[in-house]
């Protein structure tokens, strides 16, 4: 077994662990799952210390034959893209587990089962970034809604049910469609070379234009549903708004890069030549999404839609960076994921707090936070900061990365794209001058800062937005060798010559 | 000078214990006194089915075109076949022998003194077993029949049991005796089809070998076969509960007790596809074009009907009712697709689906209040409170009914899809997911009811079941979990079974 396939299987394993423990015992459940997730968020930095960063190959890779009769296989491994997504998901969990420390405890059920959930969802994250073989990865693309449905419909607040069966059908609608598609590679290459679900055997597949137009439109719609890109987006402000802040933080910072990486992996990998034809199709959808998302974040009164909507104007431009096809924008692209996660992150958690203080999540309750709770208030400052990608904070070198990856290729989206850029600066001060500054609003006055355990859960988050937004390399060094092959084996070469590092 | 036909007992022998069984059981309600009746009964079933599955087991790999003169083919796929139905059976006899679901005295007037008499008396319709047996006997004879006159006498033994059985609820006895005649006269007429159309492929082949029709394959003027196969296809469709010939399943399964309707929602489709498949497969493969577009045209309105239907019932048993037509749309790709991996699916999804359904209606039967059961969703709120094992253990189960990944369901959907689109029915495929994903959304709601809504004071509980129910349950979960998690173990036996001899 590689360390992979250990690390994946632990949360399944330590869920099953908190599982045996007697439901009344609140603390325990929740220090045991702590610990465990912080020994595997532990466990994958080692993972990626003794990832050999100067390779492209797929490394700890396991394959063990599992469905013989179609040639299933639960086959593991991981090249820099994934590790890096798996360490985002294996470190966010702890810090969410940490941050919201008591919301489990309003649940319908009781806070073992958040936790079991929360701990079997982790290992199908882990599942999902790893897996090689298609059929494999879909299981673990599918599986995963199960939890986090009930995560959202058991664990939050307001119009759950409703939230949770939305997010659901949506995200089942794209499932089955990708099935037809992933049905259609298999016979494909059953035909051609064996059949197979091997993914680096599927993308030497020769597929007539109009099969693979119809293939790589399966795949698209599912991954622009989970995405989210325009105009495929309406489940998740409602997702955002009724889950607990804890699961909008996976939920947005995990979980719908499992859209953006599935484009990567399977859309540009498997369909280099749809991806070609549709591209600027796609393009003009991401476009739409980081404008439109940005207007309507504008418009939010409610900080949970405010932060979900200003995630579709990011998710917009990783799909950009995407499918712009250059090594900038694809490494730009994969950066923005990594930091999107953290500081979206932080935005949920901070919000998250706020809203159990005051009581209300309405953007105009708040005022003069930043002399009640100045702590809370900077961080959320600083997490802002980020999200508009101020220079200096993680986002910038992301979106820079990625405007000047399109610009080269698509010179009128970049400009167009730049315009969000503008309209984030709108969208992140106002509220945060409305919510920070200004006199204290009645009914805040006397609410309370952080506090140690809110401190520390913040605190790894606030460093890597600043430490990213300064010194990104080590993650572009994991990132890097995997976006240039990806564009390169989708038949691309970059429009200039490659700046240097 | 009459010679006595050679018959070839080994490989009958599954068929015969089942029906000698079933006669033994007759004879037990004429002379057996009442008190022992129920306990013999049900030992005598259970016992005859399982020696069936070992003498199935024993003859797995013979075959024999020539097992009773030429009227029944023993091979792979028919054994595989009978072992899902005698499997099946085992489990739904166990759901079965709880009587309560029962009617105390079938010939009492419902509402009479008479049946209160006989339900205070705790009287026991113990001829429920003796008319399993003889279904489940004709099931596995509709399977392996190779000539068109004893697929007629399987079609009719299996059915008339049947008729009878939906009609003995013990609950709102006259929906149940008014959904048993709806099903006899509907039945009736099918049948009055199959046969019709029987005559027809008689005038066009000459024989009413199945094989033998295959071999006759255009000699003939093909407009006889083709309205041979339609009449033909009317019968056997109403059977598989596809549309337009639905219109019996939701008031059967409703009305039916609902061990019953388990019983039938599982063991019905694998015969009457057992049948379908070998007719299909073997008489009519050369004709493929005259029949593949009518049942692709069956199948796109099945599965689209059943699943778009299904999300307006608010009650469990109809909704089931729909979604085993949906499924039945589903199974049909297998037909379709007219090839080793489409037959390897069909195998696959029946029998996976069969323990699921066997499963889902025996849980359904534990949902009571006062009065009995209550199949009323309105009324399933918050049971997830009251109950969360069973709520649990039905949602997996909705959750296989629905495909998703880890249950039998999906791995069941994925084979058939595949078969399908390997024989380039790609728009059949995409039809199927589409239907798939609006499908999803029933099966969720009920969930939802269940978990995510606070009881109310009418709502339900559920009783302890018997260990009879238990063990049934509990088996049938187990098979459908197993099977989502580790299928290569029966896909690989379905391969290998999937093999029909002329």
């Amino acid at each position: 077994m590689s360390l992979l396939t250990a690390i994946g299987l632990l949360p399944l394993i330590s869920a099953g662990m908190i599982a045996l423990i007697p439901t009344r015992n609140n603390e325990l459940i929740k220090r045991a799952t702590l610990v465990a997730t912080t020994i595997i968020a532990i466990s994958s930095i080692f993972l990626a210390v003794s990832f050999d960063k100067n390779s492209d190959q797929l490394q700890f890779v396991q394959k063990n034959s599992w469905i013989s009769a179609f040639n299933i296989n639960f086959s593991l491994g991981i090249d820099g893209i994934s590790l890096v997504l798996i360490l985002l998901s294996t470190i966010l969990v702890p810090i969410v587990i940490l941050a919201t420390w008591n919301e489990s405890e309003n649940g319908r059920w009781s806070s073992k089962v958040f936790y079991v959930l929360l701990l079997t969802l982790e290992s199908l994250m882990i599942g999902v970034f790893a897996a090689n073989d298609l059929f494999l990865f879909y299981v673990f693309f599918e599986a995963m809604l199960i939890p986090v449905y009930f995560l959202i419909g058991g664990y939050g607040t307001g119009n759950k049910s409703a939230a949770a069966i939305k997010f659901l059908l949506y995200s089942l609608f794209g499932g089955l469609l990708m099935l037809a598609s992933i049905i259609g590679v298999y016979i494909i290459s059953s035909n051609q070379i064996g059949a197979t679900f091997d993914i680096t055997q599927l993308a030497t597949l020769e597929i007539d234009n109009q099969t693979e137009n119809f293939l790589f439109l399966g795949f698209f719609i599912a991954f622009a549903i989970k995405a989210p890109l325009w105009p495929f987006h309406t489940w998740l402000p409602d997702a955002a708004k009724a889950a607990t802040p804890g699961t909008s933080v996976l939920l947005l910072g995990v979980l719908d890069k499992v859209g953006t990486y599935g484009m990567i992996r399977f859309c540009i990998q498997l369909f280099p030549d749809a991806s070609k034809t549709f591209t600027p199709l796609i393009i003009t959808l991401a476009v739409i999404s980081i404008i439109y998302g940005a207007f309507m974040a504008i418009g939010q009164r409610d900080i949970k839609g405010l932060i979900a909507f200003t995630s579709i104007s990011h998710f917009g431009f990783i799909t950009m960076g995407i499918f712009a096809m250059t090594t900038q924008g694809m490494s730009g692209a994969n950066l923005y994921m990594i930091n999107h996660g953290f500081s979206t992150a932080a935005l949920f958690l901070i919000a998250g707090w706020m809203i159990s203080r005051r009581g209300s999540s309405t953007i105009s309750d708040f005022g003069g936070l930043q002399r009640v709770t100045p702590v809370m208030a900077w961080s959320f400052f600083i997490a802002g900061m980020s999200s508009l990608a101020l220079p200096g904070l993680s986002s910038f070198i992301s979106e820079f990365l990625v405007l000047v990856g399109t610009y080269t290729r698509y010179p009128v989206a970049a400009i167009i794209g730049t315009l969000g850029i503008v309209l984030a600066a709108l969208y992140i001060l106002i509220p945060v001058q409305k919510a920070l500054h200004g006199p204290i609003v009645s009914g805040n006055e006397n609410l309370k800062d952080l506090n140690f355990r809110e401190k520390i859960a913040i605190a790894p988050v606030i460093l890597v937005i600043v430490f990213m937004g300064f010194y990104p390399k080590p993650v572009l060094d994991l990132i890097n060798p995997t976006s240039e092959k990806v564009v390169v084996n989708a038949g691309f070469s970059d429009p200039i010559a490659k700046v240097g590092k | 000078m009459l010679s006595a036909p050679s018959l070839s007992y080994m490989l009958l022998s599954p068929m015969l214990i089942i029906f000698g069984a079933a006669v033994l059981g007759v004879l037990i309600e004429a002379f057996l006194g009442k008190t022992h009746r129920a306990a013999v009964q049900l030992t005598i079933s259970i016992g005859a089915l399982l020696l069936a599955l070992l003498q199935l087991w024993q003859i797995k790999d013979m075959t024999s075109t020539t097992a009773a003169v030429n009227s029944v083919t023993i091979d792979r796929a028919g054994i595989f076949f009978q072992f899902i139905i005698v499997a099946l059976a085992l489990v739904a006899i166990l759901l079965i022998a709880d009587q309560d679901n029962f009617v105390a005295q079938a010939s009492a007037v419902p509402g009479s003194t008479e049946e209160k008499i006989a339900t205070q008396q705790r009287v026991q319709q113990t001829e429920i077993f003796p008319l399993v047996l003889f279904a489940v006997g004709g099931m596995m004879l509709f399977t392996v029949a190779s000539d068109l006159i004893t697929l007629f006498v399987a079609l009719e033994v299996f059915s008339l049991p049947l008729y009878l059985l939906a009609g003995l609820s013990r609950r709102r006895r006259l929906l149940s005796q008014e959904a048993a005649l709806k099903y006899f006269l509907l039945g009736a007429y099918a049948s009055a089809f199959f046969l019709f159309g029987s005559a027809f492929i008689y005038g066009y082949a000459g024989t009413v070998s199945i094989s033998a029709i295959s071999a006759a394959a255009g000699s003939a003027n093909d407009i006889f076969l083709f309205i041979g196969i339609i009449f033909m296809l009317v019968g056997l469709l109403f059977k598989v509960s596809a549309v337009p010939f639905h219109s019996w399943t939701p008031d059967v399964y409703q009305g039916a007790p609902t061990p019953i309707t388990g019983f039938m929602a599982a063991c019905t489709k694998v015969a009457a596809f057992g049948a379908i498949l070998r007719i299909f497969y073997v008489g009519f493969a050369d004709a493929q074009s005259l029949w593949q577009p009518i049942i692709s045209v069956i199948a796109i309105i099945t599965m689209i009907f059943g699943s778009v239907v299904a999300i307006a019932q608010r009650d469990v048993k109809r909704m089931l009712a729909y979604s085993s037509i949906a499924h039945a749309g589903f199974l049909l790709l297998g037909v379709i697709s007219l090839s080793k991996e489409g037959l390897a699916a069909s195998l696959f999804y029946l029998f996976s689906y069969g323990f699921t359904t066997i499963a889902a209606f025996g849980i359904i039967s534990l949902v009571r209040d006062s009065t009995g059961e209550v199949s009323d969703l309105n009324r399933w709120v918050g049971l997830g409170k009251k109950s969360p094992l069973v709520a649990a253990v039905f949602s997996f189960l909705l959750l296989g009914f629905a495909g998703i990944p880890l249950t039998s369901g999906f791995i069941g959907k994925f084979a058939i899809f595949s078969a399908a689109y390997q024989s380039a029915n790609i728009s059949l495929v995409v039809v199927g997911v589409l239907a798939s994903a609006i499908a999803a959304f029933f099966y969720i709601r009920v969930i939802i009811m269940m978990f995510f809504t606070d009881p109310v004071n009418d709502s339900v509980s559920v009783i302890i079941p018997s260990i009879r129910s238990r063990i049934a349950i509990i088996c049938a979960t187990l098979i459908s979990l197993l099977l989502g998690v580790f299928p290569s173990l029966l896909l690989n036996a379905s391969n290998s079974f999937a093999n029909l001899i002329k």
